[in-house]
């Protein structure tokens, strides 16, 4: 049984509808993440689950027990703010002890949980000063601390990465996904960050207009994505859209006199001649001969093009062009290649995936 | 930038500084001039004032006139000195000021955190107090307090300042906590603290400028009303400033000038308090309720 269940919450705020009907559910000790473009929606779902933001209809269930109209203090969640929302006026250590504070808990017991939590976070050193003596990511830390004590039934995170700087950010995102393997505690988190969604997730739901889009394991989402828009915004570089039709049970890309490449395993369906489509195929499945999985099926070398080469140290994006159509194509870091030149590129197209240029859903 | 390029040479930009200071002593000078002719002469004997020279340092300088002003002076009938007044202006004002910024700062809280449908209009409304002259709210007072048994007593006096202060004790606390972020609000919550713990445990303790501006502001307004005191409070109760002006405007005997203004030192030393101490603070404050992010 699921112990977070997330049932048809709609929020309309006043003529705007920000939730369309969100169903979602997480089994304990599960990592969601709920990703999508500023306006989504995502931290608005967030604040029903925490019950900051009542939503219009829908039900929040935690554990079997139906929270909708409970006092956040009540629903036994902590939540961790993008902005931290440290306490100024109190120390590290009376901010991490607050809640327990107000829920009664002895002034020695209280003192020795935050001791404990402090170890855990490497933030002992830190427990007499201020949250304005604190860097950064000593305050990410502080942050956390103040959620873990409490040993919630959820975690809640709001884009908790979003103030640090890069290399931190690397760091405390490592050390979030080590937290959650240590206490296997059942987390919600928000970011508009495919890569922390990727990296952290052990199920992601892309959300796009107060909608889900998808749901599923980093793998499909990255692998599968069962629209364009999915497609387009999970992976970075983006996934190619190359324009094509079907053609004798083989898709002809690139224009009319283009180039025929097979149908890719992904599609089952039986699709009719001439029916406009769009193959996508990530970056990494662009590339050259020599990095070619050899137990790839079906694979086409086709020559283009370069335009640009954008070495990054460990791979070389090279862009691509035939007839008008750009794409990108992931290649060793080693490949000698120069705009102007051809170059013949292999299309592993096991890794494709097919979308109908109308619904903009993925063709099975 | 070469050197060559610069449009003020070193020699102009401190001509331009000698003329900023010469002119802003200047003005220092003006200002104080009132405060020292006040001190010299409340230390003068009458013979000395009645002499002539106004700006003269005091030949013999002597205390008594302020001993006189504080225990003997006659206002009114009553040859009893300002000190019963002074008590009277103290008590009024500390109940006053602690009341008025403690309701501006939980209105103020109360209509940033805990917003309500039609909070707009409450703060109009409040706003709208400010802006209502004192002289328009005498007789209606008047008669509120006679029907609640609180004329002519410094609780009714406290009471009117209270009132009188809640649209800008209100104004100064919403400016301040609409820029403290929602987000340790909620954080509270989720914590598990109610209404009242947030605004003890989270807000008050960050709101020491504001804190300090407001008691700066109602002490003074407060302390140096007249209106409302002799409006209110007549005979022992009456508060200083109006003590002030029955002991200045006495008709009977010599006019005594060194304890006139021996007197009005005492009615202006409180309110110097207050700023000297806090003064820092105050622009600082207003700062802080101005930019917001």
């Amino acid at each position: 049984m699921s112990f977070l269940e997330i049932k048809d919450i709609r929020k309309k705020i006043g003529s705007n509808e920000i939730l369309k009907g969100i169903n979602i559910e997480l089994e304990k000790g599960g990592f969601l993440v709920l990703v999508g473009p500023s306006g989504c929606g995502k931290s608005t779902l967030l604040n029903a689950i925490a019950g900051l933001l009542p939503p219009s209809s829908g039900d929040i269930v935690i554990d079997g027990q139906v929270v909708t109209d409970l006092h956040p203090s009540k629903r036994d969640i902590a939540m961790v703010f993008q902005s931290y929302a440290l306490y100024p006026n109190m120390t590290v250590e009376e901010n991490i002890a607050f809640a327990l504070e107000m829920r009664g808990v002895e002034k020695a017991q209280r003192e020795a949980e935050v001791k404990k939590v402090a170890k855990t976070l490497q933030i002992e050193h830190l427990l007499k000063r201020r949250p304005s003596q604190l860097s950064g990511g000593q305050r990410q830390r502080v942050a956390m601390g103040r959620a873990l004590v409490r040993q919630p039934r959820v975690f809640l995170f709001d884009e908790p990465l979003s103030n640090l700087d890069a290399k931190l950010r690397v760091e405390v995102r490592a050390e979030i996904k080590a937290l959650h393997q240590n206490t296997h505690a059942t987390i919600v988190y928000v970011t508009h960050d495919q890569i922390e969604a990727m990296t952290l997730a052990t199920k992601i739901v892309v959300l796009k207009e107060g909608q889900v889009q998808q749901v599923g394991t980093p793998a499909e989402i990255y692998n599968r994505p069962a629209n364009l828009f999915v497609a387009d915004f999970m992976g970075s570089p983006a996934m190619n859209m190359l324009k094509g039709k079907v053609s004798g049970g083989g898709i002809a890309l690139f224009g009319n006199d283009g180039i025929k490449v097979a149908m890719p395993p992904s599609v089952t369906a039986n699709l009719p001649d001439g029916k406009e489509v769009i193959l996508g195929l990530r970056p990494e499945a662009i590339t050259d001969s020599g990095l070619v999985d050899p137990k790839v099926v079906s694979v086409a070398q086709i020559e283009a093009d370069v335009t640009m080469v954008e070495p990054t140290g460990s791979d070389t994006f090279v862009t691509g062009r035939i007839d008008g159509a750009s794409f990108t194509a992931r290649t060793r870091a080693d490949l000698h290649v120069a705009p102007g030149q051809k170059f013949a590129f292999s299309f592993n197209l096991d890794k494709a995936v097919v979308f109908d240029p109308q619904t903009t859903q993925r063709i099975d | 930038m070469s050197a060559g390029n610069e449009t003020v040479s070193a020699g102009q930009a401190n001509a331009a500084r000698y003329f900023i200071y010469a002119a802003l002593i200047v003005l220092a000078v003006v200002y104080l001039l009132p405060l020292y002719v006040m001190l010299s002469t409340s230390l003068k004997s009458l013979d000395e004032i009645r002499g002539g020279d106004m700006l003269a340092l005091p030949k013999a300088p002597s205390i008594s006139a302020w001993v006189k002003a504080w225990g003997e002076a006659c206002i009114g009938v009553s040859c009893v000195g300002i000190k019963g007044y002074f008590w009277n202006s103290i008590k009024m004002v500390i109940p006053a000021v602690l009341i008025s910024t403690l309701l501006g700062a939980l209105n103020g809280y109360v209509l940033t955190k805990w917003r309500f449908p039609g909070h707009k209009i409450i703060f109009g409304m409040m706003l709208f107090a400010c802006f209502i002259p004192f002289q328009a709210v005498l007789i209606p007072m008047a008669r509120l307090l006679g029907l609640m048994g609180l004329s002519n007593s410094t609780t009714g006096l406290v009471m009117v300042h209270v009132i009188y202060g809640l649209g800008f004790t209100t104004l100064f606390f919403r400016n301040y906590y609409e820029a403290f972020p929602d987000e340790l609000v909620k954080a509270a919550m989720i914590d598990g603290a109610g209404f009242f713990r947030i605004f003890w445990r989270i807000l008050l303790p960050t709101s020491g400028p504001i804190i300090v501006v407001t008691i700066i502001y109602q002490f003074t307004n407060i302390w140096n009303d007249f209106l409302f005191g002799v409006s209110f409070a007549g005979g022992e109760a009456s508060p200083m400033t109006v003590a002030l002006n029955n002991l200045v405007s006495s008709s009977t005997g010599v006019k005594e000038y060194n304890v006139d203004m021996a007197a009005a030192i005492f009615a202006a030393l409180p309110t110097l308090f207050v700023y000297v101490v806090a003064g820092r603070y105050f622009v600082r404050g207003l700062m802080a309720g101005a930019v917001k992010g």
